[in-house]
């Protein structure tokens, strides 16, 4: 027994015996009325049992994706003297946000083959098989390009504070036009760009009050929702034109 | 002050859509127009996705031409005959323009057949009025009276004869049935309320007096846009309530002070301006087709959706 605790203690290397813990400051979002995008604050420390190894340092990434969906990218050619959409190509799964920092360099931080693994990178993240068309890669490129442009997708080197290799701080700006579902972050610990640990936690982005009512009737009863907001425009509109009939005389 | 609209996802100015809803009310209620023709594209500029755009508007126009159409019903200027067989043609093209809009939308093509239909029918009738009103006012100025508008040939042909007594006409039900289908099809397709077409059409080709023409026109689009509401929300759930709230309340204002204007006004100088406003819009989309975006490519939803 005794042996087989020391083989177990003497099998986890001084690497792995480093541990992401983190939390973020929020991990519920709510989309009220009012919702004007959000930001989160995310925070973490290494932990670990043995001093911090003398080598290369500790670095660290963090990801904070929406749920994934696919998407049509379309490209406008001039055609009979106008520009109309001619060529597409569907992206089988691209995440609705996606925010990766890094706390150094990209290639400080990871290797190409650990990034592959684990789909860091943003155009890791986004899956496109099978795509018909030449030249399918300025598609995703556009893709990343009006995402990045509505701050939906933003890729931010060394935005990480990493103090000491031991505690880290960033912040992820959440923009208004988000939308909702499953959200979550996940972070890794890397040393020579080798993934070391892991960590992943769930962010909860939801529709609250008013916004989840309406939006939820508009899917559900869409046939009471329509007669809904048709009796809103018609008494809204009624009863100003009343108020104003009554505001002149 | 930002708002977050539950179906179009996105976080606007309270104030600017406010502000946007007064502006064209103003004008709805001086020509009897809805307005969608100019609301629609504004709110794409603002960052409104064009599905949502088209049907919320169908949603605005309602209220906007309800206390419009009110106002004309206690002024007795609404041919109720004439506007119940518009009606019945503005619902069939509402279906069928609501059946064309979901069919392009999954071919990527909706928004090009938007701005196409746009430009199309803005040039033209923007351009026929504005040529029609510089010879009216010609013909006022050299004194000689203005002759009443000769209907159509074909309009004295057809079949299925009767009278709109408010309107004082005898023709017969074939053409503004067919006009109320080609309004329902552009209410459905462009969220407009087809005043725009319908209005020239009914001076041009049915000959009704200028009088009735308002008040008529937004008694049909009053009902066409509400069936196109519910169309729209039951199959493409694109019709966002607060965003038409926050436009109505600017535009039913705007519509009161509009009609006051409006009938300050002498008919052909309405025309002129109206026109004009048309002609712009139709330049400024014509111009977005011609010039090279700066952005050739652009994201829809997929078609696993």
């Amino acid at each position: 027994m005794l042996r087989l605790a020391l083989l177990v203690c003497l099998a986890a290397s001084p690497l792995d015996a480093e541990e992401v813990v983190a939390d973020l400051s929020q991990s519920r979002i709510s989309i009220t009325t009012d919702f004007d995008g959000s930001e989160i604050l995310i925070f973490g420390a290494v932990r670990r049992e043995t001093p911090i190894p003398a080598d290369d340092p500790l670095q660290i990434l963090i990801t904070v994706e929406g749920p994934s969906e696919p998407v049509t990218v379309r490209r406008k050619a001039r055609r009979y003297g106008i520009w109309v959409n001619a060529d597409a190509v569907d992206v089988d799964s691209a995440p609705s946000f996606y925010a990766v920092a890094t706390s150094a360099p990209w290639n400080e931080v990871i290797s190409d083959v650990e990034d592959l693994r684990h789909d860091i990178s943003t155009p890791r993240a986004i899956r496109s098989v099978g795509a018909t068309i030449a030249g399918s890669e300025d598609f995703t490129e556009a893709l990343i390009r009006i995402r990045t442009g509505q701050d939906l997708y933003q890729s931010r080197t060394g935005a990480i504070k990493f103090e000491q290799q031991t505690l880290f701080s960033t912040s992820v700006r959440l923009p208004a036009n988000l939308h909702e579902g499953d959200y979550r972050a996940r972070f890794f610990l890397t040393r020579k760009g080798q993934v070391v640990d892991m960590f992943e936690t769930a962010i909860d982005v939801r529709k609250i009050g008013l916004e989840r009512f309406l939006f939820r009737l508009s899917r559900e009863d869409p046939l009471i929702y329509g007669i809904m907001s048709l009796a809103i425009a018609i008494m809204a509109g009624w009863g100003a034109s009343a108020a104003f009939r009554v505001f002149r005389t | 002050m930002h708002i977050y609209l539950p179906i179009a996802e996105v976080s606007v100015d309270a104030f600017l859509l406010l502000g946007l809803g007064g502006f064209v009310g103003v004008l709805s209620g001086m020509f009897g127009v809805g307005g969608g023709f100019l609301m629609t594209p504004l709110l794409f500029f603002i960052g409104i996705p064009p599905a949502v755009a088209v049907a919320t508007e169908a949603n605005q126009i309602v209220a906007s031409s309800f206390s419009g159409a009110l106002a004309h019903l206690k002024r007795r200027t609404v041919d109720l005959k004439m506007g119940v067989v518009l009606l019945a043609g503005g619902l069939v093209g509402a279906a069928l323009g609501v059946q064309i809009f979901n069919a392009l939308k999954a071919i990527g093509q909706v928004e090009l057949l938007v701005r196409l239909s746009y430009v199309v029918f803005l040039g033209t009738i923007g351009g026929l009025m504005f040529v029609e009103s510089l010879k009216a006012i010609r013909r006022s100025r050299t004194g000689r009276p203005a002759q009443r508008y000769r209907k159509s040939q074909l309009v004295n042909v057809l079949p299925f004869k009767t009278k709109f007594r408010t309107s004082g006409i005898y023709i017969s039900v074939i053409p503004p049935v067919a006009v109320g289908i080609l309004v329902g099809v552009l209410a459905a397709i462009m969220g407009v309320g087809g005043g725009f077409i319908m209005v020239p059409a009914m001076i041009y080709v049915l000959g009704m007096p200028t009088k009735v023409v308002v008040g008529t026109s937004l008694f049909q689009i009053m009902f066409v846009t509400g069936f196109t509401t519910l169309l729209h929300a039951t199959t493409n759930h694109t019709v966002d309530v607060v965003l038409a709230v926050l436009l109505l309340v600017g535009g039913v204002l705007g519509a009161q002070v509009g009609t006051r204007i409006g009938a300050r006004l002498q008919a052909e100088q309405l025309r002129i301006l109206l026109s004009l406003i048309v002609l712009a819009v139709c330049g400024k989309l014509a111009l977005d087709l011609l010039v090279q975006p700066s952005e050739i490519y652009s994201l829809g939803a997929g078609a696993g959706h």
